[in-house]
């Protein structure tokens, strides 16, 4: 991991942001993670355009802890699938590490996912008959690591996640929590630029979800850059920064001075 | 590496889904052995028809002057038959000007044969043999050898003696339990002493060649063999090495002509038969098996190909998020495309390697149940699991095709 100091990381400020989101064409400073200048995705339905984002400027730094928000339909998952350089956008700019990838053709995207991105997701989307160990390495099989190298990796990521005891237990052998967990360390195991979770905690009951909630923090505490994909205002609560989609919109792009790490702390005082 | 892990995927598959692999293997498996037991009795065949069966025939370093060929497989013309009927038989008298132009270290030997009724008190009725009558090196040319008893003394051979040496079936037919030797058998009426047993000669397609019997060319049966009792067949010359076969057949060629007073330019009213002039037709016969041998499993292997095709087709749907699993974490085109095709040529391969085994059992079985042999061709079994890799990477090319080109959102959000 990074040796800086993370807990008092900078967080970006408005101004900052919206200067680097405005240069259109400027490749970023390294600071900056994610720059999304002007990001349209329009999608053709048989013949019906359906706007899912409509010029989206959002700009991450290194070592944010991101929670993106918004009700179902606002664009948070096409959001997250450009993000992830699983999509690209039809029109706009989106600069990843300062690489300009919105133009990326689909190997190149691959490569990219492959270094840059760690995915966990709702389902887990672990390989069934794979195990726990296999499942991590499978990055460094597609990154191209020799099979020696490749286990001890794995077996470190998995260490990091506190699943050494299970490493040889396929997916259906291990609890929700524990898939999830091997879902997280498998999207460490290439030290990406960002974590990038999708409703990580959706299939999960709530004491298992605030244990995974909980190796987000550590990790963002750790400097890891972490971006949060959720609708659920409790989850996005342990983020630093929330960003509000609307109507394929950012609607609002909220800082939170205090690092929440109590989240019984949250519920009340949302409810007061 | 990730070649490896295709690999062992596709065993874990097969391993995990035993009859789908079954059905799935099955048209490869029979293609391959098919090709394999096709390939190995041709070549059993070969190796038996220019080993065995033409060398018994003719004998090495030899040819056989005859009117005609004697030894004709396959289709010969109408027309050829009808001048094969015209030509001019050979005569006792042809024999000494045919030897003379020979040089002196050639041996050669006069036979003439036909199948007649031969008898002994010993046995029941008569039972047809195939009697020759010869003269010179006969059993030294054939490699006949006498297992009981004794050869003919030139003193039989010029005189005429009626004395016989038998094969293995005639001592067993017509001397049930006896020893053969001085004992009487008939033919033609006349009584005949036995002097010699031969070994045993082995059978071709059925055929044996043990129900022989031989006698003095100037014995009294050669009256019974041909329509005119100078009539002979065959005048066969062996020369001491191949090289001087060609000389040979030349000096023979120019005596016969001038005998037959044949005009330059005339074609040859007799024939030299060698080894190689009797194979000619099998080698035209082998070339069409080993195309059959091909064609047949090719059939086989088309359906094959098409049911692995439709299998992968199935296995890309059914594990459509395995690759939006594998695109999310960085699977290029080309890794999922090899991840499929190394999957379905394993699959192929070890249809064809089940179907290398079941052919060379089947060649075996075939070898041991009927007079046909077979000798597996290490080029068939290469041929095999060539095509066994071969049809798994044509029939993955469109499912692996798909694979590679699904869109890694739409497989990720699949059930």
């Amino acid at each position: 991991m990074s040796d800086t100091t993370h807990a008092e990381a900078p967080l970006s400020t408005t101004a900052e942001r919206q200067a680097v989101t405005s240069q259109a064409g400027v490749t970023p400073s390294r600071d900056w993670v994610i720059v999304t200048r002007g990001i349209k995705r329009e999608y053709d339905m048989g013949g019906e355009i359906v706007r899912a984002l409509r010029g989206v400027d959002v700009a991450i730094r290194r070592n944010e802890y991101v929670a993106i928000m918004g009700p179902s339909g606002s664009g948070k998952s096409t959001l997250m699938n450009i993000v992830g350089c699983l999509d690209t956008p039809t029109d706009g700019e989106y600069w990843l590490n300062g690489t300009l990838v919105s133009s990326m053709k689909d190997d190149e995207l691959a490569r990219i996912r492959n270094k840059e991105i760690g995915f966990v997701f709702q389902t887990f989307n672990l390989l069934p008959r794979a195990t726990a160990l296999h499942n991590v390495e499978l990055p460094l099989v597609y990154a191209g690591m020799s099979a020696k190298q490749r286990r001890e990796t794995a077996a470190y990521a998995l260490e990091r996640v506190q699943l050494t005891s299970r490493m040889h237990h396929k997916p259906n052998e291990l609890s929700g929590g524990q898939r999830q967990r091997v879902a997280i360390a498998r999207a460490l195991v290439n030290n990406p630029s960002i974590l990038l979770a999708d409703e990580p905690t959706g299939n999960l009951d709530s004491t298992t979800s605030s244990e995974i909630m909980k190796v987000f923090e550590e990790l963002a505490e750790q400097g890891q850059t972490v971006i949060m994909v959720t609708h659920e205002a409790d989850i996005a609560a342990h983020a630093r920064r929330v960003v509000a989609l609307h109507d394929g919109q950012v609607s609002s792009d909220t800082r939170r001075e205090r690092f929440v790490n109590d989240n019984s702390h949250i519920i009340e005082a949302k409810k007061g | 590496m990730l070649f490896f892990e295709s690999i062992r995927l596709a065993l874990n598959t097969i391993r995990a889904q035993k009859l789908k692999s079954f059905f799935t293997l099955l048209g490869v498996c029979i293609g391959v052995m098919f090709l394999i037991a096709v390939v190995s009795i041709v070549e059993g065949m070969g190796r038996y028809m220019e080993q065995d069966l033409i060398g018994k025939l003719i004998g090495v370093n030899s040819f056989e002057l005859r009117h005609r060929p004697n030894i004709n497989m396959g289709d010969v013309d109408p027309s050829v038959w009808e001048s094969y009927r015209r030509r001019p038989r050979l005569y006792h008298d042809d024999v000494a000007p045919v030897v003379e132009a020979l040089p002196a270290d050639t041996r050669w030997a006069v036979v003439s044969d036909n199948n007649l009724p031969v008898s002994s008190r010993y046995s029941g009725g008569p039972r047809n043999a195939q009697i020759s009558a010869i003269e010179g090196d006969f059993f030294a040319i054939r490699k006949f050898v006498v297992a009981e008893g004794r050869e003919f003394t030139p003193q039989e051979l010029e005189m005429g003696t009626p004395v016989v040496i038998i094969g293995p079936d005639i001592e067993k037919r017509l001397f049930p339990g006896l020893n053969p030797i001085g004992r009487e058998l008939r033919m033609g009426g006349l009584p005949y002493t036995v002097v010699g047993v031969l070994e045993t000669q082995g059978s071709a397609f059925g055929l044996s060649f043990d129900n022989q019997v031989f006698a003095p060319w100037q014995a009294p049966v050669h009256r019974l063999l041909n329509r005119v009792p100078t009539i002979v067949d065959a005048i066969i010359v062996q020369v001491p090495s191949a090289s001087q076969m060609t000389e040979a057949q030349e000096r023979v060629r120019q005596v016969m002509r001038t005998r037959h007073k044949l005009r330059p330019g005339q074609p040859d009213n007799f024939s030299l038969q060698t080894s190689e002039s009797a194979l000619e037709f099998w080698n035209k016969l082998k070339r069409y098996l080993v195309l059959a041998g091909i064609a047949l499993p090719a059939i086989g292997l088309v359906v094959g190909a098409i049911v692995i095709m439709n299998i992968m087709l199935v296995a890309v749907a059914e594990r459509t998020r395995e690759i939006g699993i594998r695109k999310a974490l960085g699977a290029r085109r080309v890794d999922i495309l090899s991840q499929f095709l190394v999957e379905s040529a394993t699959l192929s391969t070890v249809g064809a390697a089940v179907g290398i085994a079941l052919g060379v059992g089947m060649a075996e079985v075939i070898a041991a149940l009927t007079p046909l042999p077979a000798s597996v061709a290490p080029w068939s079994v290469v041929v095999g699991v060539g095509l066994g890799a071969g049809v798994g990477i044509i029939s993955g090319v469109y499912p692996a095709s798909r694979a590679s080109l699904l869109d890694p959102i739409a497989a990720l959000r699949q059930e």
